[in-house]
């Protein structure tokens, strides 16, 4: 169970002060803080994000990609998440933004609207096609992925096993500029404008399939200042309105729009951890079995509330529908052509997903047993109020980090206190005693 | 007897705002004890079930769960009117739920059928006004 999982986030020592922010905010318990800094337990963390967006010292550092990595790429094809749209007003269209990003460097702007419809339609085909379990969860946010495989692995089954159209624009980008330039496709870089720092996760670990067709992401908020600057230079003749933007695909940024494309009945959208760790709580339960299917995403309001963003995720909601309103209603994908492709499996996985739950307290069921009566007992003696002040988030999870020999008992400071009362008094009597004995 | 790891839970009749959180409770401490995840699942649809109908039906009750090498098991017993034809409850489809229950979702008369169906050993005991006893036990757990 040692596996080296990937991470997408890095702790700076050297910035950490050992405030605790982190600690507090991690959904799965992953952080704790010893000797003044922050450490982060690798098996636990799912690359969520919630620690970089609390960090008031910015010790959390993604781990995506700067524009300068991509000179190894001959060409790079930049494929922006709908995301980094909300970031601007509603008045400057995607083609400026696209103008702008090929003033950045890049030689190919590919929209990810026409795979958004695309993967719409392949959803509704294996929705209709799929006789097993219910209710399925989305998979298009690795967070959530993560998630399953660690908290839930008895429900990796339950993934839907369609790939997420930002694969899909990948691959087919590296296609047609193949096609185009006589490039080899190794010599493409396909880049993502990333929310979020889950996707690199994503893309070195792709989960249920051999290999990414991505090549590297860089996040919005790194990219947005000179974007910002490209984009107020851009003239009216440089760009002209993309069809290729759908109100659909633009709809994959926020929560709630997918589903109500499908024609599905009983879907549930969900979104920010600790409410998507509720709902999976109950579909483990058996609760939700008429549901057919949940979307699911990590951030606030989806993907325009990913860490990496610059604009508040309300607002930059707000910002997608005004822009929505102004495309085109209809699919920008041919659906005949869709179904084809489908059946050539160009649009499922093709590994199965697996599960990889947490190491538990012992792998020997005896000891387990053993180890989670201490566990308890420890737990008893504790105060329960969850303060932080031991490193750990809880006193739950500090109790069972004693059980594992990777705290002291003694870091509580309110097991402190007592030990200390009880040494005061016990002088307190031996100075009675003396005292008594030479009668002062 | 092999070394068992016990703990108990109180459960209060309607009490909806924390109705989930005993099963919840129960299933993130056997993930943390190696149980496997098909077992886990099976402990978490049972006890989740049981805890509904202690929320639904008694007054108060309390769940008490014990983990050996060897099973899962749990014992419910409840403050409740009692179960009159046990046998009449255990068929599936049927079900006394109350118009506001079947409005939360619940009443498809599938708890006990489903409790059943998940346990590798099940036994109800219930009379009325003596409340309701349910023994349900899960092997082969890791």
């Amino acid at each position: 169970m040692a596996a080296q999982y990937h991470h997408s986030l890095r702790f700076d020592v050297d910035r950490c002060d050992g405030c605790m922010s982190c600690m507090r905010a991690c959904p799965t318990a992953a952080v704790r803080v010893r000797k003044g800094r922050a450490v982060k337990l690798e098996d636990r963390c799912i690359d969520c994000g919630e620690c970089i967006r609390v960090c008031p010292r910015s010790a959390i550092v993604p781990l995506t990609d700067q524009m300068a990595d991509l000179s190894k790429f001959k060409c790079k094809v930049a494929i922006p998440s709908a995301a980094l749209y909300a970031q601007f007003d509603s008045e400057v269209f995607p083609g400026v933004i696209f103008s702008a990003l090929k003033q950045c460097g890049f030689d190919y702007v590919e929209s990810a609207s026409p795979a958004c419809d695309a993967v719409t339609i392949a959803t509704e085909i294996f929705l209709n096609e799929y006789r097993g379990e219910y209710p399925l969860i989305s998979s298009f946010c690795p967070t959530v992925v993560r998630l399953l495989q660690v908290k839930y692995p008895d429900m990796v089954d339950q993934l839907l096993p369609v790939l997420a159209p930002r694969e899909i624009s990948a691959r087919d980008a590296k296609r047609r500029i193949s096609k185009e330039t006589g490039l080899p496709s190794e010599q493409i870089g396909a880049v993502y404008i990333t929310p979020c720092p889950s996707k690199i996760v994503a893309i070195l670990e792709h989960p249920g399939m051999q290999r990414s067709h991505l090549d590297a992401a860089v996040s919005i908020s790194d990219l947005f200042q000179i974007l910002a600057s490209a984009v107020s230079k851009v003239q009216e003749s440089e760009y002209k309105m993309d069809a290729v933007e759908s109100a659909a695909g633009l709809g994959w940024a926020f929560l709630g729009n997918f589903p109500r494309s499908l024609p599905a009945e009983n879907t549930l959208s969900v979104a920010g951890l600790p409410n998507v760790i509720r709902i999976l709580d109950d579909v483990e339960k058996g609760r939700l079995r008429k549901y057919r299917y949940i979307e699911c995403h990590a951030c606030p309001e989806g993907c325009v509330g990913g860490c990496l963003t610059v604009e508040n995720p309300y607002l930059a909601r707000g910002k997608a529908i005004r822009l929505q309103q102004s495309l085109p209603a209809q699919c920008v994908v041919d659906r005949s052509e869709v179904e084809a492709s489908y059946r050539k499996k160009e649009f499922l996985m093709d590994e199965s997903l697996a599960g990889r739950p947490l190491c538990p307290l012992d792998e020997d069921i005896s000891k387990a047993i053993i180890k989670m009566k201490e566990r308890d007992q420890i737990l008893r003696n504790l105060p329960n109020i969850d303060c932080g002040a031991c490193g750990a988030p809880s006193c739950r999870a500090f109790a069972e980090d004693v059980v594992l020999g990777e705290a002291d008992e003694a870091l509580c400071i309110f097991r402190w206190q007592r030990v200390l009362v009880e040494r005061i008094e016990e002088l307190a009597n031996l100075v009675r005693t003396q005292k008594q004995t030479i009668g002062g | 007897m092999p070394e068992a790891f016990e703990s108990v839970y109180q459960v209060l009749g309607k009490d909806f705002s924390n109705a989930g959180r005993v099963s919840t409770s129960i299933k993130d401490t056997l993930k943390r004890m190696g149980i496997s995840p098909a077992v886990v699942r099976r402990v978490a649809i049972v006890s989740y079930e049981a805890e509904m109908n202690l929320v639904m039906y008694a007054t108060r009750g309390k769940m008490s769960l014990s983990v050996s090498r060897d099973a899962v098991t749990l014992h419910v017993d409840d403050e409740g009117p009692g179960i009159p034809d046990v046998s009449l409850a255990m068929q599936e489809g049927y079900s006394t739920a109350t118009a506001e229950m079947r409005e939360m979702g619940f009443g498809a008369g599938m708890g006990l059928p489903n409790i059943r169906k998940n346990a590798d050993e099940f036994d109800i005991s219930s009379g009325v006004g003596r409340g309701t006893k349910l023994i349900i036990r899960v092997t082969q757990i890791v």
